[in-house]
């Protein structure tokens, strides 16, 4: 019975570089994918490709593709991902040059796109899932629209002889999913098998989230050589089945509780994950150890998808302003509250108008909220005042009323950072998939 | 004695929705996590976080609940002035919450 052999390469944009090539070195690996779009990585990608025409890719792009193209070359290895961000093509260009400069050939680099359906849709008819709103009476600035498109398009590259595949938006589990269906011959609506396919995505697609990252917890869930985390690898079968596991001499470990960690990351109704191909079900499905560093995934399922993609819209929503500033020893909650007040009423006596605020004493209430117990021997705190703005200028007000407390603030206040920065919001809808038209362009080295 | 001796946890983040998981390291004790660790324990824990509703699921055969908190990430991860707009850090305080010894 055929298995295949499916590792990640990167489980977010800014992902480590060395554990994707020690895969690509030593996980007999068929196909190695690199996850590398948040939620608004896109809309962020769009505004650096409406500065630069050739830029919006992933800007790691050329060090990753140096780092494993020779070696998976030389090993047969299909690297897929999403690092084709806004601007797929130039993504595609600019391996294939990387790909010439070290000297390969014979390969195929697959573009997927389709995905930016910024064009195709009407802000009188496209509903926001957040605000029930349609686009135009959402009335913002609107930077990009992308469909989370499925793994139909990255098999047809496959089915093509593509060597490498690159995309925009696509949704992350599809992207393993893909080879899956392509290598076993799945039917697109046998809902089982691509359910199990999409859990092994699921799985696979935050990278070292299930090797062991995001997880220790000294005394209690100890993670071996955690500096050398290895990335994860699934071996699937022909049925769906998986083992998750990572190569040996890596740091991190696969274990019941981090495969099961994983497996509700990010989900709410186990039953149903709503994914472009398939309406994927986890609520039946059983995880055993079955090695060391082995992991057996069973009993995944799945339903008959919906009719519509999920599209994110990328817009410019305004401007946070933000400065901290520390206190230590007696008195310090106090001297921070009073910091905190006096840039509320500095930015009201300068006429700096804030749409939202918000006051933290880090150590004490930033990250839980109120405090409620005893505050008079708390050894050090960080006050945190930050503001939402109409503009830049307004943004950065805030930092430099916070540093202003350096000479005219309370007493042995020290270490002021300070930030101001533009927000790009992200609201959602559904698009008819059959408004969206994915498409395919091979380059050849 | 805390929930942190008997499970662990990891948050997941979907616009302004937070999910919790919280697992048993021993699947004998899911009968328990189940009876004590209801949606209204969670929001009484998260009552300065959470504004809206909480689901939960059940996974026994993983020894797991899910829970799923809205309107708890400070209006969505892209905007929120929230210090940790992820609510990556809610996990470790569910895992604060006392539950009785046995």
């Amino acid at each position: 019975m055929k298995t295949l052999r499916i590792g990640t390469g990167a489980g977010f944009a800014g992902d480590r570089i060395e554990p994707a090539v020690e895969l690509a070195q030593n996980g007999n690996l068929d196909y190695l994918v690199f996850e590398c779009l948040a939620e608004r990585t896109i809309a962020l990608a769009q505004q650096a490709r409406m500065a630069d025409p050739d830029a919006g890719y992933d800007p790691l792009l050329e060090r990753r593709m140096r780092a494993v193209l020779p070696i998976c070359h030389h090993n047969k290895t299909r690297i897929i991902s999403n690092m084709g961000a806004a601007n797929p093509v130039m993504a595609g260009q600019r391996t294939l040059e990387i790909a010439r400069e070290l000297g390969l050939t014979g390969l195929s680099i697959a573009v997927v796109c389709g995905d930016d359906v910024h064009d195709q849709l009407n802000p009188n008819t496209f509903t926001l899932m957040e605000t029930g709103e349609t686009l135009a009476q959402f009335n913002k600035p609107v930077i990009s629209a992308n469909a989370y498109l499925g793994a139909g398009p990255i098999v047809e590259a496959l089915v093509q002889g593509a060597d490498i595949v690159l995309t925009g938006r696509v949704a992350d589990p599809a992207m393993f999913l893909a080879p899956q269906i392509y290598e076993f011959g799945w039917s697109m609506d046998d809902w089982q098998k691509l359910g199990r396919g999409t859990l092994v995505g699921h799985l696979l697609e935050c990278g070292g989230q299930i090797t062991g990252g995001y997880f220790a917890d000294p005394g209690v869930k100890d993670v071996p050589d955690i500096a050398r985390l290895g990335f994860p690898l699934a071996e699937v079968s022909e049925n769906g089945d998986a083992i998750i596991t990572k190569t040996p001499g890596t740091g991190g470990i696969v274990s019941v509780a981090t495969c099961s960690e994983q497996l509700l990351y990010e989900v709410h109704n186990p039953a149903s994950y709503l994914q472009p191909d398939v309406i994927a079900d986890f609520s039946g499905v059983h995880i055993q150890q079955v090695g060391p560093d082995r992991v057996a995934i069973t009993g995944g399922s799945g339903h008959a998808r919906t009719s519509t993609l999920k599209v994110s819209v990328g817009y410019v929503d305004s401007f946070i302003g933000e400065g901290q500033i520390s206190y230590a020893g007696a008195g310090c909650v106090a001297r921070g509250r009073l910091a905190l007040d006096i840039v509320r009423e500095r930015l009201n006596i300068t006429n700096v108008t804030c749409q939202e605020i918000r006051c933290d004493l880090i150590g004490l209430d930033a990250v839980l909220g109120a405090f409620e117990g005893d505050t008079t021997r708390i050894p050090e705190i960080r006050a945190r005042f930050t503001a939402r703005t109409a503009s830049l200028a307004d943004a950065r007000r805030i930092g430099e009323e916070v540093e202003s407390l350096y000479l005219n603030g309370p007493a042995a206040g020290g270490g002021v950072t300070r930030s101001a920065r533009q927000i790009v919001g992200i609201v959602s809808g559904l698009l008819d998939e059959t408004l969206i038209t994915p498409t395919l362009t091979m380059l050849e080295v | 004695m805390r929930l942190h001796q008997i499970a662990h946890c990891r948050t997941g983040d979907k616009g302004n929705i937070s999910n919790i998981s919280v697992i048993a390291y021993d699947r004998a004790h899911f009968d328990l996590l189940r009876k004590i660790l209801t949606s209204q324990q969670v929001a009484t824990r998260f009552a300065n976080i959470a504004g809206g509703p909480i689901e939960r699921y059940e996974l026994p055969q993983l020894g797991a609940l899910n829970f799923v908190l809205h309107n708890a990430l400070g209006g969505g991860v892209t905007r929120s002035l929230a210090l940790d707009a992820h609510g990556k850090c809610l996990a470790s305080a569910m895992l604060d919450i006392e539950i009785p010894d046995f």
